[in-house]
């Protein structure tokens, strides 16, 4: 666990030095998520336009759904979503060959090759959001949320992580699977909704196979809403982060046993 | 004239088998990307039941007609990988292999946008139709015959439009190395103000007025408001006037850019 821990403290330590490298690249990528983020508040603000709640979430409370969704966004994207993106790469060159050789788990050399700072200080846009809407809302949060907030945002980056990484393990499968990226993003597009909007099968499945739903609502409903017992939430929440990371590893299990590796 | 459509027309058919390679991708890219379109429904479902009959002029069947023309479209007219292949044939210094051909590059590059959106389309075309099906009851064609051609005409200015902004911002690899944060910036730009997140008339009057005067709106939000018309008479004529007019200032800045960047290539790698 030691050991894991100074590799990854060298990995970030490398990153933050290529990064300086880059300072304007750095600056343009915040710009682009702020952008991104701006145009997300403006929807809001165009849709209680029209409505004064939507089931049963008033304007502010939405912004701090939207608003918890970009810290655990960008913290997984922070530490995770350049590394998995690049897996249908490694795959594709047969340079996976070198992790696979690492005297560590292999899934974790794939997964924490570099950390990208400028995501972390766009988490904190997240926090500054989540805590004007709150302001707004007039709450106060007790250590107790603000506790169970802190257990909810980490098992958040799991799923990300367990569905964006189980994604990319199509491409042991497709060659140049690149559209996987797209699933990601695509998936994680109604964790931005309350969950309340969610019927039917479509909510069974993205709550239980594919939680992208409890991701967000679960960490902004302890903050921001009128939730009569947190703990199920929670519960529901380790859940499927449980179950979906035991998925995805297992996943990960059998794609390395059909992986080719190509011209080597 | 002959040689030359032969010579294209040989390009559209390299770039449809190469688009045919990555089958697989598609489908799943379009079995994904049904979900963001289902939360679209199922949040305005959910508007509806607090707000009442219509938002804006919108019924709830209007606005899921809305959507689903806007898939369509979008699949229809936006490029997904031109502008990183163009700025990779910059960057790598390919380019050299194509401009010793006798080939006009926006020509060669505009046949293969039109091939990859034509097949992506037909690729794509079973499962639009499924959810169509799936959305019937909410579904109307246009009921003026003349409604079909004007849509045509400004699903193919869109289609320019969205062409050469790609292009455009590929150029700009001529003087920087990574255009990826450009992108990303338009592209933010694009998803609000064209209309992909809502439709525009939900703006505040004032935002309106003036992001009709963009380019944004005619890469999507338009040729979807003359098919579902809600716009007609002068408002329509007008709308295809500005929309001709950002379609060859579009093509104009990126010939332009094209002939300044030209300059500066340096053939990196070769």
């Amino acid at each position: 666990m030691n050991r894991y821990l100074s590799i990854f403290a060298l990995t970030a330590r490398n990153s933050l030095i290529r990064e300086m490298n880059f300072k304007l690249n750095f600056l343009l990528w915040m710009v682009v998520e702020l952008l991104w983020f701006a145009g997300q508040l403006a929807f809001i603000e165009v849709l209680y336009g029209q409505v004064n709640e939507i089931a049963g979430w008033s304007k502010w409370q939405l912004v701090a759904l939207v608003g918890v969704h970009q810290i655990i966004a960008q913290l997984f994207q922070a530490f995770f979503y350049l590394n998995i993106a690049n897996l249908p790469e490694l795959v594709r060159t047969g340079r996976l060959d070198l992790m696979l050789t690492l005297p560590m788990d292999a899934q974790f050399a794939v997964s924490t090759r570099q950390v990208s700072f400028d995501c972390i200080v766009n988490s904190f846009v997240g926090v500054g959001i989540v805590v004007f809407a709150l302001a707004k809302l007039h709450i106060v949060p007790s250590i107790t949320q603000l506790a169970l907030f802190a257990c909810a945002v980490p098992l958040g980056i799991a799923v990300h992580y367990a569905v964006m990484f189980g994604l990319s393990c199509i491409s042991f499968w497709i060659i140049r699977a690149q559209s996987f990226i797209h699933g990601y993003f695509n998936l994680f597009h109604i964790g931005r909704y309350p969950e309340a909007v969610f019927r039917g099968v479509f909510r069974i499945i993205f709550t239980w196979l594919v939680p992208v739903i409890l991701v967000s609502n679960v960490p902004a409903k302890i903050l921001a809403h009128p939730f009569s017992s947190p703990w199920a939430g929670l519960a529901m929440l380790f859940t499927a982060t449980l179950a979906v990371l035991a998925a995805t590893r297992a996943l990960w299990l059998f794609a390395l046993r059909r992986y080719g590796s190509a011209s080597s | 004239m002959n040689a030359a459509l032969a010579k294209y027309a040989k390009v559209f058919a390299v770039g449809a088998q190469n688009t045919f390679v990555y089958r697989w991708n598609f489908v799943l890219r379009s079995v994904v990307g049904i979900v963001p379109l289902v939360g679209t429904i199922f949040l305005w479902r959910a508007i509806f039941d607090s707000g009442g009959g219509t938002l804006s002029g919108y019924t709830f069947s209007g606005l899921i007609m809305y959507f689903a023309m806007t898939v369509f479209v979008e699949n229809l007219v936006t490029p997904t990988e031109d502008e990183w292949q163009i700025a990779g044939e910059i960057r790598d210094g390919k380019m050299s292999f194509l401009l010793l051909k006798p080939l006009n590059y926006i020509a060669y590059r505009f046949t293969l946008y039109a091939s990859y959106r034509l097949l992506y389309t037909a690729v794509l075309l079973p499962g639009v139709a499924l959810i169509f099906f799936f959305l019937r009851d909410h579904i109307s064609l246009p009921v003026h015959a003349a409604t079909w051609l004007w849509f045509g005409v400004s699903t193919a200015l869109a289609a320019v439009i969205q062409f050469f902004i790609a292009y455009t911002i590929a150029m700009l690899a001529f003087w920087i190395l990574e255009i990826s944060t450009i992108v990303f910036i338009v592209f933010s730009i694009e998803y609000f103000l064209s209309g992909h997140a809502f439709p525009l008339d939900m703006l505040p009057p004032w935002l309106a007025g003036f992001v009709k005067w963009s380019p944004f709106p005619y890469e999507l939000y338009f040729p979807v408001q003359v098919f579902t018309e809600r716009i007609g008479g002068t408002a329509l004529a007008q709308g295809i006037a500005i929309q001709a007019c950002w379609a060859f200032a579009m093509w104009m800045l990126g010939v332009t850019l094209w002939r300044v960047g030209i300059r500066r290539y340096q053939a990196v790698g070769n």
